[in-house]
């Protein structure tokens, strides 16, 4: 099978069950090499949770989770994150107590590289996310729209393979949500990536193909114009009942 | 040009050396004696600062690593008639237990309370087993585990590979002290390198260190292993230097008061916990022999004080209060030279 | 037969004994998240008013059921308003702090009754069972463990008091937009959970004898219990009591008490490593 066919992240009846709550069911989902694709859908739609179970946060009830062909269902998070899967949390994960390059610093640490490489690493990741002067500031002491910022240039720094970012335009101000969709569209230049999203005006700066869910199962996957002129989609925003 | 801590570092490991090597020649021996227990202490207080401090492992159960050491080197010494083997297994015996309680712990995803409550009670099940062990049917070889009793008669520490050749209480001195420089140096070595620096990540946010793909369980293994591999160390030397070890060490109390050194002193530093271990042990033993007042009630209230007033740690208070001393001085001095200029520019 | 009926009535008694010096700290540590060192104080502070109420002439009985928990839980609002307030949310800080107080409990109680061990008698008789005796006072505990589980459940269920508590614990914000003072709630909850275990301690006092460090012995496994028990408050106390009492019980009926508490404190690890977050974090999830 020629390697470009194969499908960066690849899901196949991937299904989450919570006690009695299925809240991703027999979703199946494809990623290409250098895309870039918008997850989208109202409150407890199981974006989230379909995300997490791609992090290795959940493991899956039942399914599977393929990253370029190796089945990764059930791995846990830190080998997934050393496959090359970059990952931004929905809450912000970063060391509060530590500095902004620190943070970033252990981001390039991993995986054995020299010093000087490091240093390259650190100074142009805080470059492209435009975090320059926030360098020797003590995380916990940012506001969150930067912390969002920081945690965007941790998972960077990682130089990953593939992107996944969980709301990384949550609390931000304008400017900085026009610099991460800005960014965002730059990492797409060499990287794929997925973005969960609630901010609409965000998911236009960037989006492609979208993807919505609801109740756990893929609605619609169709280019932005088509979701947002749809009428299903404006009905499960609305929270209007729909047909089965 | 070096950070203010490390400068501070510098000049506290000389003056340990000078300590080290002058003491024994113009102090009163019997006080150098007693010296020897306070370094043996500050050693375990260093073994929970490396655990708490670096790793944000709260650990309720250190002493039995203490104890585990201890008893190791004591029941050693005793068999093989050398104490070079014991000085091995005091080291080696505390960091199997570590890694394997670690495993245990970490690889099963306990955290916090929980974990402090297994550590706590790993502790009391070898006292427990300790106490219990007082009949002559329970010994290892030669040594009589003694139960309640304890283990008397712990030879003295002897020159590696000469066992006729003992040292006498002011050469232990200097190896405790010695060892006592290793292994802070070796310590803020290790916090600062990048091991150190994982090693705190770690601690700060477990998820994004895992996400970032370090392996979370196994860097938490190193930390707590290596602090009982020290706690044994401190354990070994404790048990040569009295000559004599009973359960005690592996008690509540040990732990405790291990704990207590570790907070007073301040989690973020290294010298800390061994000023603060020094301090609340000179005072308890001042207490003791000087005072009616149970000691028990003036060292529970200054705790209280403490916590209320002074968060952070003895250690962490000290240094803002020098700091603001300083800007203060720093401020008043501008003062004087504004108005100077001022005066003669008038 | 008889032998079987009578270990099943001291494994009761050893269930019983973990539910009554729990139940209090379950209250503080499980509702308040505070770790309270000083629990085996408390237990201690209820032996000694038994011992002094004694001494007054009053009634035993009387010491031990009304005045060891007003006492006990009055002393427990002191404390919480005076100290414990000030260190909510900040784990370490209330660590040391119990801490702190536990030794100064401990020393000051020594300073004012002396080490030695002081003895309470209360006779309740034997019991015969089939030819051999159970002590009296064995059916008493058992008794008072489960009306003191009933009472608490009741009251966390179907008071207002009770729902006013679990409320505040899990939001206090919003309980304060209820006009709900949490602050008062919190003291109320601390001196409850303190006349709880003033109460265990006099009720344990005829047993053990009350000696200053007596609370050393029992704050272990007043945590371990606890802590195995899980977030629910009745349910966890109930479950994690009956595992490891009678696991502990039984043992010791097999070889010795010795190798029965270490039985109790392996079963305990054994359980948190398969159940990290307590028997009620996995089971009986939402009881109370």
């Amino acid at each position: 099978m020629a390697k470009e066919l194969v499908p960066l992240i690849e899901t196949t009846g991937l299904t989450m069950r919570f006690g009695g709550v299925v809240a991703v069911d027999q979703v199946h989902f494809r990623l290409e090499e250098s895309e870039l694709r918008c997850l989208i859908g109202p409150n407890g739609a199981g974006k989230s949770t379909f995300f997490k179970c791609l992090t290795g946060q959940h493991r899956a009830s039942a399914g599977t989770v393929k990253f370029r062909g190796h089945d990764i269902t059930g791995v846990s998070t830190h080998e997934i994150a050393r496959l090359g899967v970059g990952i931004k949390t929905q809450i912000p994960n970063v060391f509060n107590g530590l500095e902004v390059h620190e943070n970033i610093r252990l981001a390039a640490a991993r995986g054995g590289k020299t010093g000087l490489q490091i240093e390259r690493i650190v100074e142009d990741v805080l470059d492209r996310v435009g975090i320059g002067k926030l360098s020797r500031s003590t995380v916990a002491k940012l506001a969150h729209g930067q912390r969002q910022l920081v945690e965007l240039a941790v998972v960077l720094a990682g130089e990953p393979q593939v992107m996944l970012l969980d709301e990384p335009a949550a609390g931000m101000t304008n400017e900085e949500t026009e610099r991460t969709a800005a960014i965002i569209k730059e990492i797409n230049r060499t990287t794929a990536l997925i973005v969960v999203e609630h901010d609409m005006q965000f998911v236009k700066m960037i989006a492609r193909k979208v993807t919505v869910f609801h109740q756990g199962t893929i609605l619609l996957e169709a280019p932005m114009a088509e979701v947002l002129a749809n009428a299903t989609v404006r009905d499960i925003y609305l929270g209007r009942r729909i047909a089965a | 040009m070096m950070e203010r801590s490390d400068r501070l570092a510098t000049a506290a490991v000389v003056l340990v050396l000078v300590l080290m090597f002058g003491l024994p020649l113009y102090a009163d021996p019997f006080q150098v004696m007693q010296l020897t227990l306070y370094v043996v202490l500050s050693i375990f207080a260093l073994s929970l600062a490396f655990v708490w401090g670096v790793g944000g492992i709260l650990c309720f159960g250190q002493g039995a690593f203490f104890g585990l050491g201890g008893y190791a080197f004591a029941i050693a010494a005793i068999n093989f008639g050398d104490t070079t083997g014991a000085c091995a297994l005091a080291l080696l015996v505390p960091a199997l237990a570590a890694a394997a309680l670690g495993y245990f712990m970490f690889y099963g995803r306990l955290n916090d309370v929980y974990l402090g409550v297994v550590t706590m009670v790993f502790s009391l099940i070898i006292w427990k087993l300790i106490n219990s062990t007082a009949g002559p049917e329970w010994h290892i070889g030669a040594a009589r585990l003694g139960g309640f009793n304890g283990i008397p008669s712990i030879p003295s520490l002897n020159w590696p590979g000469r066992p006729s050749d003992q040292l006498d209480p002011l050469q232990i001195f200097q190896v405790a002290l010695g060892l006592l420089i290793v292994v802070y140096v070796t310590m803020k070595i290790l916090k600062s390198s990048h091991y150190g620096r994982v090693a705190i990540a770690v601690r700060e946010n477990e998820t994004r260190a895992a996400l970032l793909g370090y392996d979370v369980r196994f860097v938490k293994l190193l930390v707590f292993t290596f602090g009982g591999m020290i706690a044994g160390m401190a354990g070994g030397l404790y048990a040569t230097y009295q000559a004599f070890i009973d359960p005690n060490v592996f008690s509540l109390e040990m732990s405790a008061k291990v704990l207590i050194w570790v907070m007073a002193g301040g989690l973020s530093t290294f010298l800390g916990p061994i000023i603060a271990c020094i301090g609340l042990q000179y005072l308890a033993l001042y207490l003791a022999e000087n005072t009616v007042v149970n000691s028990q009630v003036v060292l529970g209230g200054i705790l209280c004080v403490l916590v209320l007033a002074l968060p952070s740690g003895i250690i962490p208070a000290l240094q803002e209060l020098a700091l603001w001393t300083i800007a203060r001085i720093r401020i008043a001095f501008r003062t004087r030279s504004e108005v100077a200029l001022q005066d003669g520019a008038s | 037969m008889t032998f079987s009926l009578v270990v099943m009535i001291e494994v009761l008694r050893a269930v019983a004994g973990l539910v009554l010096i729990s139940t209090g700290l379950m209250i503080i540590f499980g509702m308040m998240r505070v770790i309270n060192i000083a629990h085996g104080e408390f237990l201690m502070l209820g032996g000694y008013t038994v011992v002094m109420a004694g001494k007054a002439g009053v009634n035993p009985w009387i010491a031990m059921l009304v005045l060891a928990p007003i006492v006990v839980g009055l002393f427990g609002v002191l404390v919480e308003r005076l100290f414990i307030r000030f260190f909510y949310g900040r784990m370490i800080d209330t660590l040391l702090a119990t801490w702190g107080l536990s030794l100064f409990l401990m020393g000051f109680v020594t300073v004012v009754f002396g080490n030695t061990v002081t003895g309470v008698s209360v006779s309740l008789g034997s019991v015969d069972v089939g030819g051999l005796r159970v002590s009296g006072y064995s059916f008493f505990l058992i008794a008072v463990a489960v009306i003191i589980l009933i009472a608490t459940y009741l009251v966390l269920r179907h008071t207002k008091l009770g729902l006013i508590a679990r409320g505040t614990m899990q939001n206090p914000g919003m309980a304060a937009a209820l006009k709900i003072n949490p602050s008062v709630v919190y003291m109320a909850t601390f001196g409850i959970g303190a006349a709880l275990t003033g109460l265990a301690g006099a009720l344990l006092a005829p047993i053990t004898g009350v000696v200053p460090t007596m609370g050393i012995a029992f704050v272990a496994q007043a945590f371990i219990t606890v802590i195995a028990g899980g977030p629910a408050i009745i349910t966890g106390t109930i479950s994690a009591a009956s595992l490891l009492g009678s696991v502990s019980q039984l043992t010791t009926f097999a070889t010795t008490p010795v190798v029965g508490d270490v039985a109790l404190l392996f079963v305990a690890v054994v359980l948190l490593r398969i159940l990290p977050n307590g028997i009620t974090g996995k089971f009986f999830r939402r009881s109370i």
